[in-house]
């Protein structure tokens, strides 16, 4: 369908495109036009990002799974000396670009209620948001990906910083200095393999199909790499220790903020281990795997534990992501099929899920601007719609059978169980203690009789919030109840990469 | 002769019409200034590209003194624009402050005029001649404003520390001319070849980089410029911030590669301490400033020291990467200032970071731009300032100074915190006071300033033309 067409550029820039109208526009307007222009900001960022969803699913459809190559690729010159604009997709990036795509539009749908002040400048930020996320997904260029990854620190810096709660300039900067940290370990690594590559290949490149299959980089270097991508990684996921900025940004970001956090940049970690961690450096990462082993156990363990103990649902929930996401690096370093698919699946799984619960938190908060436990409690009686939402994506959360959170966490169990039994064992015991917390938020918040005088007026979700929350709650079972939907794309491209990898590995054996 | 005449075409235009107008300006009955502006503006464009337009005939001029290359064309063009964009500014805030004097333009002519020779230094007399040239011209525009208390201070501060740096240098040239027998650069870097690093010329390299470190505010030798750059007219500062440092560096990137390219390994521990200690004096100094022109100071002493990384790799690629930093980094800081010149409320200038709260309120596309410029500092992706970055530290992993690379970029971090506290009061700030619609010329200096920095050099056919003019300058010292 779109053979011939720079479509990938087209899907990436077409958001920022719609930025830049919004901007102009507004700029060119007189001073009465600009209320209208604040009203109507959302609406042409919701037909943008609609549009970008549109051409999204259609990729997909167009995309060849039986292909473990990368498709709708482009390759032009961009600065030269190696570092040119290549763009393209795999089974494994496509489902990103496509969660992207598909929670962007619900954020913005559910800001236009809930943000008060600057319509436009947020409108702005989402769409410039978007074309990065979806940029980092789409590049096959280690500087062009570089460019993209980093760049999300921008507008996100920006939303959590204007738009956020109370404490929103401290947590903003912890995000910012956090984050960049990582990335600039990262950046060294990357401009290093930059000029090893002019050593060891016929000119210098950054271009990851060549890197990936025929870059050889010695053991001890390899070690180094490894452990600089993962400080960029590991923060962005994030693993514990290094995960606390995430429970600060998530409590002060506004719930659109919340949702694409926890939705999308989070996955940014998780997808740069598969695509340059693994190919990269095989080696390292098998020799440093146990360490990610252990790392991910103590954040599924200790984390839960932290999140039973919170007061704010917003800061309870980030930290269950951190526990989350501790399924995912446990999955994707088990090296093989099922640990690897279940960390995709995992991945898309909790970008819905966690993405719900932050846009349920966000429905009450938007009414009582509390996110207190102990403010609420009984709000079946006077909320049943959302307490039946809420039920659905709290069950998910904990792992329930049915739910698409389930299949992600036994995938990643029996990857890992296979790989070392202990692992899979902390992990499970983790399960439990998401049920402990998760279980708690519902108990405060939902049942009981309704103590708080202040809650007798408060109102069942709005025709907006129910189609929202609706389209989170199919997609959590339909994934729950038919995840192939999501492992067929998948699957060619992960068998490629654990045949390389395990090449790569028989190789330095044989060495 | 008429050989040398081409070569030396850009100064002598600048000296001929630099001298014309002081004099007409002296003799005239009514003020000049503002036509003088034009002119002089005029001027530096047509010094900045009359050796592109005559082709860039390339020799030695003077039996050997001076010597004109790409490498000198490439300096000579961003130093002439960047000083007629600095004058350009300079235009409504002298005559708001009711300081327009004809002399300005003129000082600023002969300061360029100097950083024209330092650019094409061969000899360490000519060097020495550029350097005072140009030293001279920028004592008396920092204490411009005679009758301000700070300024005169900025001045003569200026002026005794760049004395005792000009002694410095004069000491080292002095060593290298007594264990050389000679101030030609070229007989220079043939006898070092000869004899090897003995101890008396180590000991000159190592006066004659402290003297031109001044001039660059490399640490440990900056302390000069927080005082300076606060007390200076507020475009003077932003003169200073961009063509001196460019021709210093310039010049001391020839000196490394010429004279002294036989002795890579000593110079190159000197440069990596200078360019370490900056980069950290520059980011930690700026921590816990409160006027905008001093936080400018200090991130301009964070940047040589960055722009010092890719020297110290002594290579063509290091070169390339020290003039693509620079070039960018001139670029941003022009615009920096274009919105600092736009700081004023209606009893004057403001210069505190404090002033800026709420900007993204009262005046939304100033805020725009100016955070665009301040994550291009900082050197976040996709900004330009990223690439100034990208291509100087890549030269230090070619070069094996990995270490050197790993600590630019954990300063560039910590600098990181600095810039965003200007974009957090901007942004996240409750407004104060309205600043007064700027004049014309700062707003449109101010817009290209940004439109370059944000995408334009991005797209292909800008970076990949760009990149090979600057590599042929590179190349040109090899």
């Amino acid at each position: 369908m779109f053979e011939g067409l720079p479509i990938l550029t087209f899907i990436t820039f077409l958001p920022l495109l719609g930025a830049l109208t919004l901007v102009v526009i507004s700029r060119l307007s007189n001073a009465d036009a600009q209320a209208q222009i604040e009203k109507n900001a959302p609406r042409v960022a919701l037909l943008v990002t609609g549009f970008v969803l549109l051409l999204s699913i259609l990729l997909v459809f167009d995309f060849d799974r039986s292909n473990p190559a990368f498709q709708f690729i482009e390759d032009t010159p961009w600065l030269g000396g190696g570092i040119e604009y290549r763009l393209g997709v795999d089974g494994i990036s496509i489902l990103f670009i496509l969660l992207t795509a598909f929670l962007t539009p619900l954020c913005i749908l559910a800001s236009m209620t809930s943000v008060k002040k600057r319509m436009l400048e947020y409108m702005v930020a989402f769409l410039i948001l978007e074309t990065l996320m979806i940029g980092v997904f789409v590049s096959l260029d280690l500087i062009l990906f570089y460019l993209f990854f980093e760049a999300v620190l921008i507008p996100m810096f920006i939303i959590i910083g204007v738009w956020g709660g109370k404490n929103r300039v401290y947590a903003s900067y912890k995000f910012f200095l956090y984050t960049l940290l990582g990335s600039v370990l990262m950046l060294g690594a990357i401009l290093w393999i930059y000029f090893y590559s002019g050593q060891q290949l016929d000119s210098p490149t950054t271009d990851m199909r060549v890197l990936m299959t025929q870059l050889d980089i010695p053991g001890g270097v390899q070690t180094w790499l490894w452990l600089a991508f993962f400080a960029s990684f590991a923060v962005k996921m994030p693993m514990w220790p290094v995960h606390t900025w995430l429970p600060d940004a998530h409590v002060e970001a506004p719930t659109a903020g919340s949702v694409i956090l926890a939705g999308i940049l989070l996955k940014l970690g998780g997808y740069g281990f598969l695509r340059f961690s693994l190919p990269l450096f095989p080696e390292a990462s098998l020799e440093l795997a146990p360490l990610i082993y252990w790392m991910s156990v103590i954040a599924i363990i200790y984390t839960s534990l932290v999140a039973y103990r919170q007061n704010d649902m917003k800061k309870l929930i980030a930290y269950s992501s951190v526990a989350h996401m501790g399924f995912v690096t446990m999955g994707i370093f088990a090296f093989n099929t099922q640990g690897i698919q279940g960390g995709i699946f995992q991945m898309l799984s909790h970008g819905v899920i966690s993405g719900a619960l932050f846009f349920c938190v966000g429905v009450i908060y938007d009414r009582m601007h509390t996110r207190e436990i102990a403010f609420y409690g009984g709000l079946v009686s006077k909320m049943p719609v959302f307490a039946a939402f809420l039920m659905l994506f709290t069950m998910a959360n904990v792992g329930l059978p049915g739910t698409s959170g389930f299949v992600g966490e036994i995938l990643t169990m029996i990857g890992a169980y296979q790989v070392n039994p202990w692992i899979a064992f902390g992990a499970a015991f983790g399960m439990i203690l998401s049920a402990l917390y998760a279980l708690h938020l519902y108990r405060e918040v939902v049942f009981g009789e309704v103590t708080n005088e202040k809650l007798n007026d408060i109102e069942d979700v709005t025709r907006p919030e129910w189609f929202i929350l609706g389209l989170l709650a199919f997609f959590t079972i339909l994934l729950g109840v038919y995840p192939s939907l999501i492992t067929d794309i998948t699957s060619v491209s992960v068998e490629n990469l654990i045949t390389e990898f395990n090449a790569d590995i028989a190789n330095m054996e044989a060495n | 002769m008429w050989q040398t005449l081409s070569l030396f075409a850009p100064e002598l235009l600048l000296a001929f019409f630099a001298s014309q107008l002081l004099t007409y300006g002296a003799f005239a009955k009514k003020d000049v200034s503002v036509g003088a502006r034009y002119f002089a503006v005029a001027l530096l464009v047509a010094f900045a590209l009359i050796g592109f337009v005559m082709g860039k005939p390339t020799g030695e001029a003077f039996k050997g003194l001076l010597i004109v290359d790409d490498y000198s064309y490439y300096v000579k063009a961003i130093i002439g624009l960047s000083a007629a964009a600095a004058l350009l500014l300079s235009k409504s805030y002298f005559q708001s402050e009711k300081l327009d004097r004809f002399e300005f333009s003129v000082l600023t002519l002969y300061a360029v005029l100097g950083m024209s020779i330092m650019a094409s230094a061969n000899n360490l007399l000519s060097m020495y001649i550029g350097i005072e040239m140009q030293s001279l011209a920028l004592y008396v525009l920092a204490a411009f404003n005679r009758d301000s208390l700070r300024a005169s201070e900025a001045g003569l501060k200026y002026f005794v520390l760049g004395a005792l740096s000009s002694g410095l240098l004069l000491y080292g040239a002095s060593m290298i001319y007594g264990f050389t027998g000679s101030l030609d650069f070229a007989t220079i870097a043939a006898s070092i070849k000869e004899q090897g690093p003995t101890t008396g010329i180590v000991a000159g390299m190592v006066f004659l980089l402290c003297g031109l470190g001044f001039k660059i505010s490399a640490a440990p030798f900056h302390m000069w410029t927080p005082d300076v750059y606060e007390g200076a007219p507020t475009p003077v500062t932003g003169f200073f911030a961009v063509a001196p440092k460019l021709a210093a560096i310039a010049l001391i990137g020839r000196i490394l590669i010429g004279p002294l390219g036989e002795i890579t390994s000593q110079w190159q521990q000197v440069i990596i301490v200078m360019s370490v200690l900056s980069m950290f004096v520059g980011a930690i100094g700026a921590l816990v400033q409160s006027n905008i022109k001093r936080l400018m100071a200090y991130s301009s002493i964070a940047n040589m020291g960055y722009a010092l990384v890719p020297l110290a790799a002594g290579t063509v690629a290091g070169i390339k990467g020290m003039l693509i930093f620079m070039t960018i980094y001139v670029i941003t800081v022009i615009g920096v200032f274009a919105v600092i010149l736009q700081m004023r409320i209606r009893n004057g200038m403001v210069e505190q970071i404090s002033d800026l709260s709420g900007l993204s309120k009262t005046n939304r596309p100033l805020a725009i731009v100016m955070t665009i410029l301040m994550f291009s500092l900082m050197g976040i992706p996709p900004l330009l300032g990223f690439f100034g970055k990208l291509f100087a530290f890549l030269p230090a992993f070619e070069a094996g100074l990995i270490p050197l690379a790993i600590l630019a970029l954990i300063a560039s971090v910590i600098s990181a915190f600095y810039y965003l506290r200007v974009i957090k009061v901007m942004w996240m700030d409750e407004a104060e006071n309205e600043f007064v619609t700027a004049p014309r010329a700062v707003r449109v200096i101010l817009l290209i300033s940004a439109l370059i920095v944000f995408p334009v050099l991005l797209l292909p056919f800008f970076a990949i033309p760009a990149q090979s003019l600057i590599s042929q300058a590179a190349l040109a010292l090899f």
